[in-house]
C-alpha cells in the first residue's frame, strides 16, 4: 500500500497545481489521497451519522417519557410502521434496536471518525509541517472501510429483522441468539452489525498506523517532540490506543460471527434452554456449547475502555489548542500534560474490568482493577487542572470556539468526577447500569467531547474554507445546547441513585416502587406549575428530560445552516491566521493546496508562545523566526541549521 | 450521621434493608463529598478566572501565569483522599465480602435462576442441599430442570419470589437459563449478573422486613423492562412457616414433584 510522500514529491505535486494540471473531480474529491479532503469526507460523514444517532435517541426518549402516547409523526415518518405497535407506540424490540444502534453509531460512526478521522486527518499533518500523511492511499482505504462499515450499519435497518438489538455491547448469548428466527441468518441486523464492526475496526487500524508513522517520521525541521502541539501528542497516544485495543474486538466480532453463522460456540455455554418468551424457540438451544459468555465481555471491554479515551483525548486536545489561543498565554504545564496523556494511554489498557464488577469478582482481581481505576483518575485530573490553571493571568477572548472549549471544562470535569463513585466495586453494585452511569459517560462524551468537537469545527473552519462561521448563529447554537445538555443529563444522576435502570423502553412504569417516589408534594409550587397540582414523581423527570431533547434538537439548526451558509457566503477570513495563533497550520494558506505549505515550514520554538515578554505582538508563531532577531530559548535553532532536519 | 447523609438524602437513595448496605451508603456519601468539593472548587476557580481575566478587564496576558505550587498541593491532596477512599474504604469493604463469607447450617441458601423474562427461585429444603438441576430436564412443569431422582432434591422446591428471613446471612446463587440477566436488589445494595453456564454467589444479611421489587439489571431482550421480581424479607417465624408450607413432604401432592417421570419427554 501507499508509498511515503517526501517533501520533494509534495513540492512536485504543488508545482503541478500551479500548472493547472487539475485532477479529475472523482480523484480530487471522491477517491482522494489528500489528507485534507479525507478529513472533510470523514467530517461530513461523521456529522451525518451524529444526526442519525441523535434521531434514534429522540425516538427512544419519546418512548421513555410517553410510553402510552403515539410517536409523533415527525419522528415516525422515517420508521417502518410495522415496527410500531398497533397504537403507534414504540415497542421493546424497537427500543432495543435503536438503543443498540444509537450507541454504535454515536461511538464508532460519529465521534471517533469526527475526532480522529476528521480533525486528526486535517490538523495533524498541518501542525507538524508535513505535506500529507505518511501513507496517503492507506488513508483513503481507511475512509472507505469506514464508509463501507457505515453503509452496512445503515443497511441493517432495511432488513426484515431490523438492525442489531442487543445493546451496543452485544453481550453473548443475547447477541448471538437474537434474530435467530429469521430465515437467512446472513441477512439479519445482528450479523450485519458484526460485519460492519469488522470494517470499522479495520478502518481504525489503518488510520492508527498512518497517524503513528506520520507523527514519528514526517515532522518538519525544528519540530522536536517537546515542540509538538498538544493536539499532536494526543493523536499519537490515540493512535496507539486504537492500534492496540481494537484487534481484540475485531477477533471477538469474528468469533461471534462464527457462533452465529458457522455453528461455533466461542461464547455460548452448554445447555441454554429458552422459555420461548423472546425471539428464540422454547427448549434447548441446538449448539455445541462449551463457550464462555464472560470471554466476550473481556474482549469487548478490553477494547471499549481504551475506546473511551479515544473519544476523549482528541476533544481535550482540541480544547488544549483553543484555550491558549484565546487566553493569549501559553498552556500551563505543557510538559505535565504530555506526560499525563502518555500515562493515561498506558493505564487505559488495565482498567477494563471495572465495567464488569457485576459479574462477581474475587479479592485480587477486584483490588487490582479498583486500584488502577482510581490511579487513572490522577492523569485525568492533571490534564483538566492544567487547562483550568491556564486561564489564570490570561486575557480571555470569548470567541465562539472558546465558548465551546470553556464549556467543555466543567462539563467534562463533572462527567469525570462522577466516575469516581463508579470506580469502587461495592458501591458500583448499587449504581451499575443505572441512569447514574448513563449520565456519567454522557457528560464526558456529549457536553464533553461533542462540545470539544464543535469548538474545533468553529476554530479550524477558516483554515479549511477561508471563511469564518457566523458569530450570532454560533451563540444561538451554543447557549441553548449548553442548557439543554444539562437539562437532559443532570436529572439522570438523581434517577440513577434512586435505582432507575437503563434500557427500560417504557421509562420504568413497571417498577412503580422506585419510579413513583415523590419529588415535589401535591400542591407544591412545582406541582402547581407543571402537573395541575398533582405530586411530581421521580418518573416525571423523564418528561422534563425529553423536553430538553427537543430543545437540543432545535438548537442544532443554527449550526447546520451556519455550516453550509458560511462555506459559500461566510465572511472572508482575515488572512491565513485569523485567530492570531501560533501553531504551524496557520502558516499554510487557507484551503491549503496539495502539499500544504508554500514555503518550507520550520518550527523555531514551542507551540504556545503567546504574550512573550519583550515582543510587541501578543503571539509569536512557531513558524516565525523572530522579529528583532532575538533567538528565544536555548533549544531554538538558527533558521539555516540542518541539525534538526529529519 | 445527619450531616453525613445529606447528599444521599438530597438525591434520594432507595430504602436500605441490609447490614453491609449502611457502609455502601456511607461510602457513597463520602465519595460524593469529594466529588462536590472538587466540582465546586474547580467551578469557583473557573468562574473567577473568566470574570477577572476577561479581555476588557485584563487586556495584557501574563506569560508566566500561576507561579506558586498551590495546584501541586491540591493535586497531592486529591491523591491522598483517593488513596484513603481506596485503601480505607473500598478495598477493605470488598475484602470483607470475601473473607466474611458466611458458612454453616444457619445460612439461608437460594438459587436464583433468570430466564426471559422472569426469575425462579430454587430452595434447597431442610437439608440445605440443592438437588441437581439439568437443562435437558427443563419443562413447563419443572422450570428449573431439577432432577427429582437426586437424593438432595427430595425436599427441594421452587418459588416465584425471593423470600428470605430477617437477620440471617443469606447466600443467593445466581445463574441463568438463557441469556445474561442481573438480579439487582437495591434495598440490599447488592446486584449480581446471572450468566448462563456459570454460577455466582452474592451474600448479604437483611436487617428489616418488607417487600420490594427486584430489577433485572442487564438487557435481556424485548421484555427486559417488564422483568420485575419480588423480594420479601420476613420475620424468622413467618419464614419458617412459609418454608414448611412449601417443602414437599412424602405424601405431598406438590405439582412440581407429582410427575417426575413425565417430565423427561416434555423437556426435549
Amino acid at each position: 500500500m501507499g508509498a511515503e510522500v517526501s517533501t520533494a514529491e509534495a513540492e512536485e505535486a504543488h508545482v503541478h497545481d500551479d500548472h493547472h494540471h487539475e485532477l479529475p473531480f472523482w480523484k480530487k474529491y471522491i477517491f482522494s489521497t489528500d489528507h485534507k479532503i479525507i478529513g472533510y469526507q470523514y467530517g461530513i460523514t461523521a456529522l451525518i451519522f451524529l444526526f442519525i444517532g441523535f434521531y434514534l435517541m429522540m425516538v427512544m426518549r419519546w418512548s421513555i417519557a410517553h410510553p402510552d402516547k403515539e410517536l409523533p409523526a415527525v419522528l415516525a415518518f422515517f420508521l417502518n410502521k410495522s415496527w410500531l405497535s398497533d397504537q403507534g407506540l414504540v415497542t421493546g424490540d424497537l427500543y432495543n434496536m435503536f438503543g443498540a444502534m444509537h450507541g454504535t453509531i454515536m461511538v464508532f460512526l460519529g465521534i471517533v471518525p469526527l475526532a480522529f478521522g476528521a480533525f486528526g486527518n486535517f490538523v495533524t499533518p498541518l501542525q507538524i509541517g508535513a505535506p500529507d500523511m505518511a501513507f496517503p492511499r492507506l488513508n483513503m482505504a481507511s475512509y472507505w472501510a469506514y464508509y463501507l462499515g457505515g453503509i452496512l450499519m445503515l443497511a441493517s435497518f432495511l432488513l426484515p429483522s431490523g438492525a442489531a438489538e442487543a445493546g451496543w455491547t452485544m453481550y453473548s448469548p443475547l447477541a448471538t441468539t437474537a434474530q435467530l428466527d429469521e430465515v437467512n441468518l446472513w441477512f439479519t441486523g445482528q450479523t450485519f452489525w458484526l460485519f460492519g464492526m469488522v470494517c470499522l475496526i479495520s478502518s481504525s487500524l489503518l488510520g492508527a498506523v498512518n497517524f503513528i508513522s506520520t507523527i514519528i517520521n514526517l515532522r518538519c525541521r525544528g519540530m522536536t517532540w517537546m515542540r509538538m502541539p498538544f493536539f499532536v501528542w494526543a493523536m499519537l497516544v490515540t493512535g496507539f490506543l486504537l492500534l492496540l485495543a481494537f484487534p481484540p474486538l475485531e477477533v471477538a466480532a469474528v468469533m461471534q460471527l462464527m457462533d452465529r453463522l458457522a455453528g461455533a460456540s466461542f461464547f455460548i455455554p452448554t445447555g441454554l434452554n429458552f422459555s420461548g418468551a423472546g425471539s428464540v424457540d422454547a427448549g434447548l438451544l441446538d449448539v455445541a456449547g462449551g463457550g464462555s459468555p464472560l470471554l466476550f465481555q473481556h474482549l469487548f471491554w478490553f477494547l471499549a475502555h481504551p475506546e473511551v479515551y479515544v473519544l476523549i483525548l482528541p476533544a481535550i486536545a482540541i480544547v488544549g489548542e483553543i484555550i491558549p489561543n484565546n487566553i493569549r498565554r501559553p498552556v500551563w504545564g505543557y510538559k505535565s500534560m504530555v506526560y499525563a496523556v502518555m500515562v493515561l494511554g498506558f493505564l487505559a489498557f488495565i482498567v477494563w474490568a471495572h465495567h464488569m464488577y457485576l459479574t462477581g469478582m474475587g479479592n485480587v482481581v477486584s483490588t487490582f482493577f479498583q486500584a488502577t481505576t482510581v490511579i487513572i483518575s490522577i492523569p485525568s485530573v492533571i490534564l483538566l487542572t492544567c487547562l483550568f490553571i491556564s486561564l489564570w493571568g490570561g486575557s480571555i477572548r470569548f470567541t465562539v470556539p472558546m465558548l465551546w472549549a470553556l464549556a467543555f471544562l466543567p462539563m467534562f470535569g463533572f462527567g469525570g468526577l462522577t466516575g469516581l463513585p463508579l470506580a469502587f466495586n461495592l458501591i458500583d453494585l448499587h449504581l451499575h447500569d443505572t441512569y447514574y452511569v448513563i449520565a456519567h459517560f454522557h457528560y464526558i462524551v456529549a457536553p464533553g467531547t461533542i462540545f470539544g468537537l464543535f469548538a474545533g469545527i468553529y476554530y479550524w473552519f477558516p483554515k479549511a474554507t477561508g471563511r469564518m462561521m457566523n458569530n450570532k448563529l454560533g451563540h444561538l447554537h451554543f447557549w441553548p445546547s449548553l442548557i439543554a445538555m444539562n437539562g437532559i443529563f443532570l436529572p439522570m444522576f438523581v434517577q440513577g441513585m434512586s435505582g432507575f435502570h437503563r434500557r427500560w423502553y417504557d421509562g420504568g412504569v413497571n417498577y412503580d416502587e422506585i419510579t413513583s417516589r415523590i419529588l415535589f408534594e401535591e400542591g407544591s409550587f412545582f406541582a402547581n406549575l407543571f402537573k395541575d397540582g398533582r405530586a411530581i414523581e421521580m418518573i416525571d423527570l423523564n418528561v422534563f428530560m425529553t423536553f430538553f431533547v427537543w430543545v437540543l434538537c432545535i438548537a442544532q439548526f443554527p449550526f447546520i445552516f451556519n455550516f453550509f451558509h458560511s462555506i459559500f457566503r461566510g465572511r472572508k477570513a482575515d488572512g491565513d491566521n485569523p485567530w492570531r495563533a501560533t501553531t504551524l497550520e496557520w502558516s499554510a494558506p487557507n484551503c491549503p493546496p496539495h502539499g500544504n505549505f508554500v514555503n518550507e515550514p520550520i518550527a523555531y520554538r514551542g507551540p504556545y508562545e503567546y504574550s512573550v515578554p519583550g515582543y510587541k505582538d501578543d503571539y509569536t508563531p512557531q513558524f516565525e523566526r523572530g522579529n528583532d532577531g532575538v533567538i528565544l530559548g536555548e533549544e531554538d535553532p538558527p533558521a539555516d541549521a540542518a541539525k534538526n532536519a529529519h | 450521621m445527619q450531616l453525613l447523609g445529606i447528599i444521599n438524602e438530597m438525591i434520594g437513595l432507595p430504602e436500605l434493608a441490609s447490614e453491609h448496605g449502611s457502609m455502601v451508603d456511607h461510602m457513597l456519601e463520602v465519595v460524593h463529598w469529594l466529588v462536590a468539593a472538587l466540582l465546586f472548587g474547580w467551578t469557583g476557580f473557573f468562574v473567577y478566572c473568566l470574570v477577572r481575566f476577561r479581555k476588557k478587564r485584563h487586556p495584557k496576558a501574563d506569560y508566566h501565569g500561576v507561579q506558586g505550587h498551590a495546584s501541586h498541593h491540591v493535586e497531592v491532596a486529591v491523591v491522598v483522599i483517593e488513596a484513603i477512599l481506596l485503601l480505607g474504604f473500598a478495598l477493605p469493604l470488598w475484602a470483607q465480602r470475601i473473607t466474611d463469607y458466611p458458612s454453616g447450617p444457619d445460612v439461608v441458601r437460594v438459587r436464583a435462576v433468570g430466564e426471559q423474562f422472569k426469575w425462579t427461585m430454587h430452595y434447597p429444603g431442610p437439608d440445605n442441599k440443592f438437588g441437581l438441576a439439568k437443562s435437558d430436564l427443563i419443562s413447563g412443569a419443572n422450570p428449573l430442570g431439577i432432577d427429582w431422582e437426586d437424593i438432595n432434591a427430595k425436599d427441594d422446591f421452587v418459588y416465584t419470589e425471593l423470600v428470605l428471613p430477617v437477620d440471617r446471612e443469606c447466600i443467593v446463587t445466581v445463574t441463568s437459563k438463557d441469556v445474561i440477566h442481573n438480579l439487582a436488589l437495591h434495598p440490599m445494595r447488592m446486584a449480581q449478573d446471572a450468566i448462563p453456564g456459570s454460577v455466582a454467589d452474592m451474600w448479604f444479611r437483611p436487617v428489616a422486613t418488607g417487600r420490594w421489587q427486584t430489577i433485572c439489571g442487564q438487557l435481556c431482550g424485548a421484555g427486559h423492562s417488564g422483568m420485575v421480581g419480588y423480594l420479601e424479607v420476613m420475620a424468622q417465624k413467618d419464614f419458617d412457616a412459609w418454608y414448611k408450607d412449601n417443602v414437599p413432604s412424602a405424601k405431598e401432592d406438590n405439582p412440581l414433584k407429582a410427575a417426575p417421570e413425565g417430565d423427561a419427554d416434555g423437556a426435549s
